[in-house]
């Protein structure tokens, strides 16, 4: 027999173990953008990002969320002098933004990379690029993300 | 002209119970992006590449008591996995339970459960060996009775959506249900690679998957009643050229 | 057995721009899934890849739990003089890959 006591402190617990409720939290919406914005800027560290020079390729409707090819590519020439340092991609309504960041230089040739990425909700997906003048480009896409049918729903 | 008439009948009833016309079919491959495509295409980084390095490993893997392997008996394996299900000793047989007899029979080895990565590889690289080559399934009179109970399966309403599969599949087929475009249905590519499982599965699975979509019971692998509608499925399909692995959302 | 595979070229022409394809076997377990019963499954995935040539880093990435299953990695290198191209992969619970690959420049 639980006494009433310890009854409250369980469930005060559980709510408190801070999982749960994030699951259930009203505003994760906004919370997923707060952590996006956030996560640029600690990319950037702070300084202004400009729309070009990238180029994002992804499905405009993914045909499963869990695996959406996608490549990015920036227009530049690759020499000592002029390079991308890094390329970094980011979603907006994952569960954390961050996708991959690939460091080049100017051996890679040319700055291009790809990959699969698992986007989990239709929203937009950022590349963002870091040149070797310090400066940062980006290119944004929305794609549309759709539950698969027929889904085994714990069963195997 | 009432005989001609009669005739013009049966043989439209025999078409379209359950049968897409070979020139209209048209493989799950076709309704898929450009990109999902792409990793179909490119077996050299294609997702269910490790699972055809698997198999290989198994294919000369000395198994059981008397130690051998499949390559110990078996060359190739090219133009097996386009006539599989088969009937044998009285019973649909499909490709992994064929796999298991030659283990427990031969190898003297344990069975592999189904959807274990063991039998998944092997039933990969053994229909791997097909690719490219059309799916051919004889309507004899041997294979008449198993062909007709999967074809009944196909068109039976069942499920609390009391939806057959012949009706998203035969007769909407191109539509969209929620998002994704629904396929004509045909498994010219398994055992595949699914994105939504993030792995490989066989066809079985797949169907496990439909049934509880339409929440009808699903069926326990290896059911006889599965083997059928495989069997049915795959006789559907016959002409279209075998994809295995395939890549499918 | 951590299990990948590399696709480079065996030979190029030296300034010529290589691209190599990288494949790694990994179920890369966001930590964002629970099981049927509600507990989180603990994150379990690919953190890095490093690419050098010779020894020296030509390519690095960082991996976060959104990278798909079985992460494949393209990117590209200058053939700059023969050698080798040592891939290396490490990620949570010590997971550890390599691979190399030779290649002749002309």
């Amino acid at each position: 027999m639980t006494s009433r006591r310890r009854f409250l402190a369980l469930v005060s617990g559980a709510l408190a173990a801070g999982e749960v409720s994030a699951q259930l939290d009203p505003n994760i919406q906004a919370l997923r953008a707060a952590a996006l914005e956030s996560a640029i800027r600690k990319v950037t560290g702070g300084k202004p990002v400009r729309e070009g020079k990238v180029k994002l390729d992804l499905p405009p409707l993914v045909d499963n969320g869990n695996t959406v090819p996608l490549s990015v590519s920036v227009a530049s020439p690759m020499t000592s002098a002029d390079h991308v340092k890094a390329i970094h991609v980011l979603t907006e309504k994952n569960p954390q933004p961050y996708v991959v960041s690939a460091y080049l230089g100017p051996r890679a040739g040319r700055a291009s990379i790809a990959t699969r990425a698992r986007i989990a909700d239709t929203g937009k997906v950022i590349a963002i690029a870091q040149l070797s003048d310090g400066s940062f480009w980006s290119a944004t896409v929305s794609v549309v993300v759709t539950l698969s049918a027929c889904l085994e729903e714990g069963l195997i | 002209m009432r005989f001609f008439a009669l005739l013009v009948a049966v043989f439209s009833t025999l078409l379209t119970a359950g049968e897409i016309p070979l020139a209209e079919r048209r493989s799950g491959y076709e309704f898929m992006s450009r990109e999902t495509r792409a990793m179909q295409d490119d077996e050299a980084t294609g997702p269910a590449l490790f699972s055809l390095l698997d198999g290989e490993a198994l294919w000369s893997r000395k198994e059981g008591q008397p130690g051998v392997a499949c390559a110990s008996c078996h060359a190739s394996m090219k133009g097996v996995a386009v006539r599989y299900p088969k009937v044998e000793s009285g019973r649909a047989v499909n490709l992994e339970q064929q796999i298991n007899f030659c283990r427990t029979g031969r190898q003297k080895a344990p069975a592999w459960a189904y959807e274990s990565r063991e039998l998944l590889a092997l039933t990969a690289y053994v229909a791997r060996q097909s690719r490219g080559m059309p799916i051919a399934i004889e309507w004899n009179e041997a294979t008449a009775p198993f062909l007709e109970a999967g074809r009944a399966a196909f068109n039976r309403r069942q499920g609390q959506l009391n939806l057959s599969c012949a009706q998203c599949h035969d007769d909407n087929w191109g539509k969209r249900l929620a998002g994704s475009v629904i396929p004509q249905a045909h498994p010219t590519g398994y055992p595949i690679y699914r994105l939504e499982w993030e792995g490989v599965g066989s066809l079985q699975r797949r169907l496990r998957n439909c049934l509880a979509g339409i929440r009808a019971e699903t069926l326990p692998y290896g059911a006889q009643e599965l083997v059928e509608l495989e069997f049915f499925l795959m006789w559907r399909a016959n002409g279209m050229r075998l994809e295995t692995p395939a890549v499918r959302p | 057995m951590a299990r990948v595979v590399v696709n480079a070229p065996k030979s190029a022409k030296r300034g010529e721009v290589i691209e190599i394809r990288t494949l790694a076997g990994h179920a890369m377990e966001t930590g964002f899934r629970r099981t049927q019963t509600g507990e989180l499954i603990p994150r379990d995935i690919i953190t890095q890849l490093v690419c050098t040539y010779n020894g020296v880093e030509v390519f690095r990435a960082e991996l976060h739990p959104a990278m798909a299953a079985n992460p494949l990695i393209t990117f590209t290198t200058v053939a700059t003089e023969s050698g080798t191209l040592e891939l290396k992969w490490t990620g949570d619970n010590g997971y550890v890959a390599t691979q190399s690959a030779s290649i002749t420049v002309v």
